[in-house]
């Protein structure tokens, strides 16, 4: 009966008011997967609205003695490669016939990128979002607002992306009839970890075409950063059959594939932040879409099988590696990649492909 | 007789808590180890998990708690939990643990039936449920079954969910166990309303907010719902 695993991880620990609502969210996700003309308008919308595909620059000035390329997500459409799943969840949104869409978000960009695919098909948006995160993203609030979004502000606990995320799915555990739950990242109940993660797979089929093109070759490595993994399980997923290391770079204040255990947070099984007792703990970074003491059940099947490595840099090192893109390549990007770029004076390779998940000018007040 | 169930969170009041509610009419007492993330309670509930963890109430702790209300009262005790609690602690050794301590059997509300079958454990099912997962739940189920009796979160409501009767008609369609109602129960009324249908009703948010004001407070409150229950519903007497 246990569907939905990654090894040991994923599964479905929810509520059972929510479970109907997901076996239909499985069936709806399968069928869509083999109608053309499901396939076809999300690829039509990923173009003509969404910009992509998105380029892949080589980052010379920023890695010298690398051959550095940059995946652009920041300059998909609202800022940030989670347009690419809100698309993709709003379609199967309207395919099950849900007019009213509630998310949750972090940093503001899933919030954002929610709000924005609501206003273009004319759905109703809510979105939680911790009261901190709120202070933090400010302009990200303002965005929101200006899409026509309703924000509900969360104003316990963390006030983070894990409390906004419990209250999302409370949210959704009241009007599950008629409301469809657009997670951000590849987290949660099956089949949300898939789904997510074949939404953001586009990433990682569009970079690895790109780096052949540009290199005659596959690169050495695939390198991005982690909170709950949407953008890093984008990526691998197009070189996780490839002989190329996947490199997954948390922070270091919200580590949970690094120094987590196993654990059970919003629906799923996997390696989380908790103490002895299991209860979750806090996490910390300066980079709110990072601060989440959970991750995609994925990531960590990926970790105990030794496909994929995951690793942790600092605030500190973040920020400096923001700093000198910006100065090296007139690229300003968002904090949460900034953690990957700030890994690569550590990698021991020279052809690497990054996923600069977002753009920064959300960042700049709270710098 | 229909059965009266009053949730309680685990905390050092508990054992003279739950005394207080069996002598006022309770014929069962659920115990809430808490978890830093209930994604099924609704603010009352939340707010008492965090003041639980708070005060140092961890599962060890939520262990001994249990032990002590045991020696209190005879009625079936039930700990409500989540899975991360257990994840950390061990399945088995929990429910072992548990009964050791005094635990007729165990809820946790993030464990739909399906998920671990081999934790045996009251399985809930909600007005969302289809047929089938009202099939799966009762056959996997402990003892009873726990009808979630709106779709929501654990918390008072105005009135009692409308979509209550028409899962009461599915339950009993599908199995001969004890039904029990809970979620959104929280006025003598209510309760009266809710055992007219079902074989038991929980009572949960309104308990615990009425355990702050003491024990006397909430014997006084379950006696109410005792009446309430007896009242709507006499006891057939052979």
């Amino acid at each position: 009966m246990t569907v939905g695993l990654y090894g040991a991880y994923g599964g479905r620990y929810v509520p059972e008011t929510l479970v109907p609502a997901l076996d239909e969210l499985a069936e709806a996700w399968a069928e869509a997967q083999l109608d053309q003309a499901f396939l076809a308008e999300l690829d039509e919308l990923l173009r003509s609205y969404a910009g992509r595909p998105t380029p892949l620059t080589p980052a010379e000035r920023f890695a010298p003695g690398k051959r550095l390329y940059l995946k652009r997500e920041d300059l998909l459409h609202t800022g940030a490669h989670k347009l690419n799943n809100a698309l993709g969840q709003a379609l199967l949104a309207i395919r099950l016939g849900k007019q009213r869409i509630v998310a949750e978000t972090g940093a503001g960009q899933h919030g954002v990128a929610v709000a924005t695919v609501c206003a273009r098909f004319g759905l109703e948006c809510v979105v939680h979002m911790g009261a901190e995160d709120m202070r933090r993203q400010r302009s990200n609030v303002e965005r929101m607002r200006l899409l026509g979004a309703e924000l509900r502000p969360v104003d316990f606990g963390t006030r983070t992306l894990k409390e906004a995320t419990s209250e999302a799915v409370r949210d959704w555990l009241s009007t599950v009839e008629s409301s469809y739950y657009l997670i951000g990242s590849c987290v949660g109940p099956h089949p949300y970890p898939e789904i997510v993660r074949e939404l953001q797979a586009v990433i990682g089929t569009e970079a690895r075409a790109q780096f052949i093109e540009a290199e005659g070759r596959l690169p050495e490595v695939a390198i991005a950063c982690v909170g709950g993994g949407s953008n890093a399980i984008g990526l691998f997923a197009a070189f996780v059959d490839d002989d190329v290391r996947l490199v997954g770079v948390e922070a270091e204040g919200a580590a949970s594939l690094v120094r987590g255990r196993p654990g059970v947070l919003h629906g799923a099984r996997s390696s989380l932040l908790a103490d002895d007792d299991g209860q979750v703990l806090d996490a910390h970074s300066s980079a709110p879409g990072l601060d989440y003491p959970g991750v995609g059940p994925e990531h960590a099947f990926l970790r105990d099988t030794g496909r994929a490595e995951y690793v942790c840099v600092d605030d500190a090192e973040a920020l400096k590696a923001f700093r000198r893109l910006a100065r090296t390549e007139g690229i300003i990007p968002a904090l949460e990649p900034a953690h990957a770029l700030a890994y690569l004076p550590k990698l021991d390779a020279e052809l690497v492909v990054l996923c600069l998940s977002g753009r920064g000018d959300k960042d700049l007040e709270a710098l | 007789m229909k059965a009266l169930a009053v949730y309680l969170m685990c905390g050092l009041e508990t054992p003279e808590l739950a005394a207080a509610a069996v002598d006022g009419g309770a014929d069962l007492v659920e115990l809430g180890f808490p978890f830093s993330d209930p994604l099924a309670d609704g603010p009352v509930i939340r707010r008492a998990a965090e003041r639980a963890l708070a005060e140092g109430m961890r599962t060890e702790a939520c262990l001994e708690c249990l032990g002590a209300v045991r020696k209190r009262v005879e009625v079936p005790l039930v700990p409500m939990t989540y899975a991360s609690l257990l994840e950390a602690y061990g399945y088995e050794r929990f429910a072992d643990d548990a009964v050791a301590a005094g635990a007729t059997s165990l809820i946790v509300a993030d464990l739909p039936a399906g998920e671990r079958p081999e934790l045996r454990r009251i399985q809930l099912v909600a007005p969302t449920s289809t047929d089938e997962r009202l099939h799966l739940a009762a056959d996997q189920t402990d003892g009873w079954l726990y009808l979630v009796t709106l779709t929501g979160t654990t918390g008072a409501r105005d009135r009692l969910s409308p979509a209550f009767a028409g899962l009461v008609a599915r339950a009993r369609a599908v199995t001969d166990l004890p039904l029990y109602a809970g979620f959104g129960i929280a006025n003598p009324e209510q309760a009266a309303s809710a055992a007219k249908l079902a074989d038991g009703v929980v009572v949960g948010s309104r308990a615990v907010e009425v355990a702050e004001a003491g024990p006397e407070a909430l014997r006084e409150y379950v006696r109410l719902l005792r009446a309430a229950i007896d009242a709507a519903v006499p006891a057939i007497i052979d």
